[in-house]
């Protein structure tokens, strides 16, 4: 995996990815921030989500068996997957066994974390994305930048191009609408003529073996319900013990996420009804890393995650980068701290590091995830080497105040080269990232503590 | 009353104006300000890169020298994070907030004729919580015309470790920081901690601004 620092360096060279992504960004932030400060018990409505979810995270055993009975006595089938491979097997062999040659999927960061179309496609068999993004995405061989605007690094002219060269010849357009229009024509036969649909899903519920997702397209509600066969992709920690539950999510996600009071379209289904929908139905339960994670007591909180991206929007760090220097499904805080857990610390050191610890994340997490904290215990294990060293030295000198006022003393005389004008333009590595773009104001000619001292 | 400085490693070195600063308004208002000279770092840089063994060692070291004390200010509101969130020291104050939650000052008698923009830094409105305080004594302050900062709750992209190990985002966001400063026409930015003032600072001085980082104990010092 490419450091971040590496992969930020990249997509900040991209002046014009900076300038959409704020103007994106703000855009939603802004309508959050109106429709989250009507809610009068937001804070209580966070409070709950969260209690759900630890509660879920507790007895996630139980629950899991729990969904299994329920969506079996719907008629439902349930497949436990350890891993990705194991993931995509199942969803392969039952694609198989109907002799499919194209499924039609709706948007999902599992099935992309486990890298399904790829492993369809090893098996002959064509993904295609339905999400007017994801499309747009699937179409130029790119990828997801953001959980809920996938393609929100490409600009309008950049996907009438697109559309020119792939779906839609000869069209001239670039209005949103007109392209949307383009994809709509292209997307309804094809869902008219698919037999197998794969989806994620938003939330599992224990206690009846319902699934829901929330979209804002309809393309999701094509894929659940056109289709003969139907598989579900559920990652282990999206389950709500009840019905009731999803009352408080329902709230949470749609306000956080797209700012929107209610998303367009909530599906829910269970097990199979006859002559209403899919005949038959499968769900795939995911661990993938999952269970690591929720052995960590601080970090399983990450689990909670309902995928809004509103720790996104408001994160400097993301806004400036873009999601793909997270090298990951899951950019800007909330993957800086699952990623590191999903597939270990030690292969993406760098990821607990992609943030300044400001702390907006936590402040607009529906499900108050505290992703400072976590960033902080992560970091606590990455192995860090030679950073150690010179962590251990300079721990050493804070332990003394006198070693400290002689290691003050050195420093001043060590800047003298360097001091131009009350001011530092140029250090040597590896200080020079500082002086790169700031100067450096100089160790005081006289320090508090000798002021102190003098007085 | 008797109030203990917790200078910060920081001011002490390369901000000392700003504790002297400090020294000075509590002073002038008839606290007596002590300095336990044993102090030198609360450990957050370490806590904060992962660094848990030192960072240890550093908070029970802060411990043994201001646990004794009734009030202790700071000139930084992110060291004051560290130490009350962190490690529980809930005797210890950022400057503002001491001012106006705890002795109920918010007029010091301070003159700055000049504009003035402030920016929140993260710690300060997130982790320290201090409010309103640092805007009520800036209103206070005679001749001081208080402009708004756009984007002001966005981080200036310091971030202790964050500014070398991820320099070129940290600049990225410097620079947006420094763009909205400069919108404001501000003679001089103000804000609560040493650290991010460095990091303005040092952004400012780089594309040669009028504008100058300044701590808010300046501010009130002034007369």
């Amino acid at each position: 995996m490419t450091s971040f620092p590496e992969a930020a360096h990249v997509e900040l060279a991209n002046v014009q990815l900076r300038a959409n992504l704020l103007n994106a960004t703000d855009t939603i932030r802004a309508k959050r921030a109106g429709v989250v400060g009507e809610v009068p018990d937001w804070e209580e409505l966070r409070d709950a989500g969260r209690a759900v979810k630890a509660d879920v995270m507790a007895r996630l055993d139980e629950y899991l068996v729990q969904f299994e009975g329920a969506v079996e006595a719907a008629g439902g089938h349930v497949h436990w997957a350890r891993d990705a491979d194991e993931a995509n097997a199942v969803v392969v062999e039952i694609a198989r066994g109907h002799s499919v040659s194209e499924v039609v999927k709706m948007k999902s960061l599992t099935t992309d974390e486990i890298g399904l179309n790829a492993a369809l496609a090893a098996a002959g068999i064509h993904a295609l994305e339905t999400d007017f993004a994801e499309l747009i995405l699937q179409l130029d061989g790119d990828w997801p930048s953001h959980i809920l605007v996938p393609a929100i690094h490409r600009n309008r002219s950049e996907i009438r191009d697109l559309f020119a060269r792939t779906i839609a010849p000869g069209i001239e357009s670039n209005d949103p609408r007109d392209l949307a229009e383009a994809a709509r024509v292209y997307l309804r036969e094809r869902f008219l003529e698919a037999s197998f649909g794969v989806s994620g899903a938003n939330f599992g519920v224990a206690e009846t073996g319902t699934i829901c997702i929330v979209e804002s397209e309809g393309n999701g509600r094509m894929c659940t319900t056109l289709p003969n066969v139907l598989v579900t992709v559920l990652g282990i920690e999206k389950l709500v013990p009840t019905f009731q539950d999803l009352e408080i999510f329902l709230q949470l996600l749609p306000r956080s996420s797209t700012g929107e009071r209610m998303n367009p379209y909530t599906s829910l289904w269970t097990g199979v009804t006859d002559g209403d929908g899919p005949e038959e139905l499968h769900v795939v339960l995911l661990d993938n890393g999952r269970t690591r994670v929720l052995r960590d007591a601080v970090g399983r909180q990450a689990l909670h995650c309902i995928r809004c991206s509103a720790c996104l929007n408001v994160c400097p760090v993301y806004t400036r980068t873009g999601g793909h220097a997270y090298g990951s499904v899951y950019p800007g805080p909330i993957g800086a701290i699952l990623t590191p857990q999903l597939i270990g610390v030690e292969n993406a050191p760098s990821l607990p590091y992609a943030s300044t610890l400001c702390g907006a994340c936590y402040e607009v997490c529906p499900v108050k995830i505290d992703i400072p904290r976590v960033l902080l215990h992560l970091r606590s294990l990455v192995p860090h080497r030679r950073e150690t060293l010179v962590m251990r030295v300079v721990a050493w000198l804070f332990g003394g105040a006198r070693r400290f006022a002689v290691a003050q003393q050195v420093g001043r005389l060590l800047q003298r080269p360097f001091v131009r004008g009350g001011k530092i333009s140029r250090l040597p590595r590896p200080l020079a990232a500082w002086t790169s773009s700031r100067d450096l104001k100089p160790v005081a000619r006289e320090t508090f503590r000798e002021w102190w001292n003098r007085r | 009353m008797r109030i203990a400085l917790f200078v910060t490693c920081i001011a002490d070195t390369m901000y000392p104006e700003a504790a002297r600063a400090s020294v000075e308004v509590l002073e002038r208002l008839g606290h007596e300000i002590v300095f336990p000279r044993e102090q030198t770092c609360c450990g957050q840089m370490h806590l904060n890169s992962g660094h848990v063994a030192e960072a240890d060692a550093l908070a029970r070291r802060f411990g043994a020298i201001f646990g004794g004390y009734d009030m202790v200010v700071s000139p930084s509101s992110s060291c004051v994070g560290t130490v009350r969130e962190h490690y529980g020291m809930t005797n210890v104050f950022e400057l503002s907030e001491l001012l106006v939650q705890h002795l109920g000052v918010d007029d010091v008698g301070a003159s700055f004729p000049h504009r003035v923009t402030y920016h929140p830094t993260c710690h300060s409105l997130r982790v320290t919580r201090v409010g309103e305080s640092p805007l009520r004594l800036l209103r206070k302050v005679d001749g001081l015309d208080l402009v708004e900062l756009p984007r002001a709750a966005e981080c200036c992209g310091f971030g202790g470790t964050f500014s070398i190990k991820n320099a070129e985002t940290s600049s990225a966001m410097l620079d947006d920081k420094c763009d909205c400063i400069e919108e404001t026409a501000a003679e001089f930015c103000t804000a609560l901690d040493a650290s991010c003032l460095l990091q303005i600072g040092g952004g400012l001085s780089r594309r040669r601004s009028p504008v100058r980082p300044l701590h808010l104990a300046e501010i009130l010092a002034s007369a």
